[in-house]
């Protein structure tokens, strides 16, 4: 899910067409293979961008808005890749009460995307979550594996500065 | 078939068996109201407005009727408290979110989620007032406007996009309070390969769907003293704009139709007829040229906009297949600029050309290169029935109780031929007329196989020596079908007729809409093709070729069919598109 506007360039190489390729002919005759190649697809590609989608619908002859009103139905499926620096916020019952939404509108301001999008130099990407079990420490937010708690909006500034290279 | 005994409201009805709590209702005399549920195509019971009462013997529970089986000895009630209070609840939560702009409705007096409204009493609109998703109105398209602000996501629009027509250019995107109908990518509708047919907007049950209106340009050049505005009527027209006015389907108000653009103030109330028979003559030698001289087979019809839009997306390797023949619209157009403005000595600059159609692509047309053989677009305006309709109504002018009157000549004269236009495998059967003729100088008038509103009909005609396999289509995924075979060598027609349409233009998507409570249980194709096949029979004059007002129009101006005037003026080209981009 997310915006559908395209914020990072697309970058597919020649070898993950090749192999995208692969799948669907593998697939293709098989009933409700869209879901599996959709899967397959994310894997290569990280994400599902309008140049992905268009792959998988001139090859198959499924309409590009079917295969679009898929991707934006199912969670497990994104429009943007992942940053260097995969920003998380939770917005589950404990952290949101403690103000998490304030410290995620915070984020998106300061990063100029939206949840579910990657800044256009590929390095910082931001989602929101529902509870990470650490509702002890609310409001939480991770960055790849570091665990940041008990924060105030005023400390994104200076988590974000942890991660300038 | 062995029938089923139910029992609706206490009283038994015999049912055939397999039919829906709603069909066994309807032929007990009950209409239960619905909105998502399209007969074939949307059976998805997912809106739950048609919610019934059943019991099969283990008390009574709510159901979705259009798509719940009758079981034998079932119970139905189809209007107790309980069934009328969650329709009403339903309706109450569907208004939630629904931009209750009523009064400036293009739908008002002709919704189906306002009629719901009213039916069922609903007491306080606002009830269930909360959060809305606000959307942009879609204007993209060269032909129509989507305002999801009035979407209740019935999924009717995207059934008939995907299913009848085979393209699925719109459908549900995000989920559950965020879902909403649109295209990939949130592109607008312009830049998909939409072709335009207007399909949704005939089935839409609201007003998220509409043509672009243009009334109000045509009104202003009427009452421009400069413009020479004149109108040409589509076949089609004269056989449901008369539903506009609660006339029942299938009447015929061609006399009607013509007194009322009078009394609208057009200088010349022409006929699309005209058009259609001079099509003929050009369609008709095209393609014995084609036999003779071993040209590109088997060649398809032009007639359609959204056929030849569809051609051009998804079959771009068959475009030389189609005849160079403009529409009947644009070849009238096209005359009306230069054959009669040279005839009337005005400045076809000063001429303005309106077209009223059964058609939204025919929008698209009118803005096609290639469409402007006298250096000024051959037609300036379409509107389609619907907006006709408005303007009437908006006029004062009460149209039943009109005088039924006559077109202006000399572009109001046709034959049986032109309007049978209207209706899948009536091009066909017109151009047939004339080509026996043409390859044998024998009369004909009757080609039977190829009448009926099934979606793909063939028939071989000896005709002299020659046997010409003939085939017609209607409704894209028909066309879809016809043309894979043909592709793959399985077929080997000479001459195909493509309508967009299923059934044709009659039910094209600028025709009048009907709510599904009359769609599901009529078949509108046939009941508005009799009125044309009706009109056809009882003309004087049945073939294309024996249309005085065409002849003249040879002798005087363009020479022979074929000839380098008429591939000037009459002729067209197309372009190859992509169906992604």
């Amino acid at each position: 899910m997310g915006s559908a506007k395209a914020t990072v360039p697309f970058s597919g190489t020649p070898e993950q067409e090749a192999k995208l390729l692969e799948v669907i002919a593998e697939k293709q005759n098989e009933k409700g293979a869209l879901m599996p190649i959709l899967q397959k697809a994310q894997e290569i590609y990280g994400y599902l961008p309008i140049e992905v989608q268009t792959i998988i619908s001139d090859k198959t002859g499924v309409p590009l808005e079917k295969i679009y009103g898929i991707v934006t139905f199912y969670a497990q499926f994104s429009l943007n890749p992942k940053g260097k620096y995969k920003v998380s916020v939770c917005l589950g019952t404990a952290c949101y009460v403690k103000g998490s939404g304030d410290i995620y509108n915070k984020i998106q301001e300061k990063l100029g995307i939206q949840g579910g999008e990657c800044t256009p130099d590929g390095k910082f990407s931001l989602e929101a979550c529902r509870c990470i079990g650490a509702c002890g420490l609310a409001p939480v937010l991770t960055v790849n594996e570091d665990v940041y708690g008990r924060l105030t909006v005023d400390d994104v500034d200076t988590i974000l500065a942890k991660y300038s290279d | 078939m062995e029938n089923l005994t139910v029992k609706i409201n206490g009283i038994e009805v015999s049912v055939p068996a397999g039919s829906t709590v709603l069909e066994a209702a309807h032929i007990a005399g009950i209409d239960i109201p619905t909105l998502c549920y399209m007969k074939k195509i949307n059976e998805i019971g997912a809106c739950r407005i048609c919610v019934t009462e059943v019991n099969e013997g283990r008390g009574f529970r709510l159901v979705a009727a259009c798509v719940y089986p009758c079981s034998n000895n079932m119970e139905i009630r189809t209007s107790s408290p309980k069934v009328v209070d969650s329709r009403k609840k339903t309706l109450e939560l569907i208004l939630s979110t629904h931009e209750r702009k009523c009064l400036s409705c293009v739908r008002s007096g002709n919704c189906e989620l306002q009629k719901l409204a009213k039916d069922l009493g609903v007491e306080d609109a606002g009830k269930f007032d909360g959060s809305v998703n606000k959307y942009e109105i879609d204007n993209s398209a060269a032909h129509m406007y989507r305002d999801d602000n009035k979407c209740i996501l019935c999924r009717r629009c995207v059934a008939a996009c995907e299913k009848t027509q085979g393209i699925g250019v719109i459908g549900a995107n995000e989920r559950g309070f965020k879902t909403f109908i649109g295209s990939a990518f949130d592109m607008g509708l312009g830049e998909t390969s939409c072709v335009s047919c207007g399909q949704c907007i005939a089935v839409c049950p609201t007003g998220a769907l509409s043509e672009k209106d243009y009334t109000k340009e045509v009104l202003a050049a009427i009452g421009d003293p400069d413009k020479h505005v004149i109108v040409q009527t589509a076949p089609s027209v004269r056989a449901a704009l008369g539903e506009c006015f609660n006339m029942p389907i299938g009447t015929n108000v061609e006399g009607k139709m013509v007194a009322a653009l009078r009394r609208l103030g057009f200088d010349k109330v022409f006929d699309t007829d005209f058009g259609a028979d001079l099509t003929i003559m050009e369609e008709a030698n095209e393609f014995v040229e084609r036999i003779k001289n071993g040209g590109k087979l088997p060649m398809i019809t032009s007639c359609s906009p959204g056929w030849v839009k569809f051609c051009e997306h998804y079959f771009p390797d068959m475009t030389e297949n189609l005849s160079t023949c403009k529409s009947p619209q644009q070849m009238f157009g096209a005359t009306a600029k230069t054959y009669y403005a040279q005839k009337m000595g005005i400045d076809p600059k000063n001429i303005v050309v309106v077209s009223v159609m059964p058609c939204t692509a025919k929008k698209f047309e009118i803005g096609r290169d290639d469409q402007s053989a006298a250096g000024v677009p051959d037609v300036d305006f379409a509107l389609t029935t619907r907006e006709l309709g408005r303007m009437i109504e908006r006029a004062g002018i009460n149209f039943t109780s009109l005088p039924d009157e006559k077109f202006d000549e000399p572009l109001g004269i046709s034959t049986g031929a032109a309007v049978i236009f209207g209706a899948t495998g009536g091009v066909m059967e017109a151009a047939l007329r004339t080509a026996v003729h043409t390859l044998t100088g024998k009369d004909v008038t009757d080609f039977p196989e190829i009448r009926g509103t099934q979606g793909i009909k063939e028939a071989t005609y000896k005709v002299g020596d020659l046997d010409v396999k003939v085939a017609v289509a209607s409704g894209l995924s028909n066309a879809r079908e016809l043309l894979t075979k043909v592709q793959n060598g399985e077929a080997d027609y000479q001459f195909i007729e493509i309508m967009a349409c299923p059934g044709g233009c009659v039910n094209g998507g600028g025709q009048p809409q009907q709510p599904g409570s009359v769609r599901n249980f009529t078949d509108l194709r046939a009941e508005r093709a009799k009125a044309l096949y009706n009109q056809d029979a009882d003309m004087p004059l049945r073939r294309s070729h024996e249309n005085p007002a065409i002849k003249a129009v040879y002798d005087e101006f363009f020479g022979t069919p074929g000839s380098h005037k008429a591939h000037e003026v009459l002729h067209t080209s197309y372009v190859k598109r992509t169906v992604n981009k």
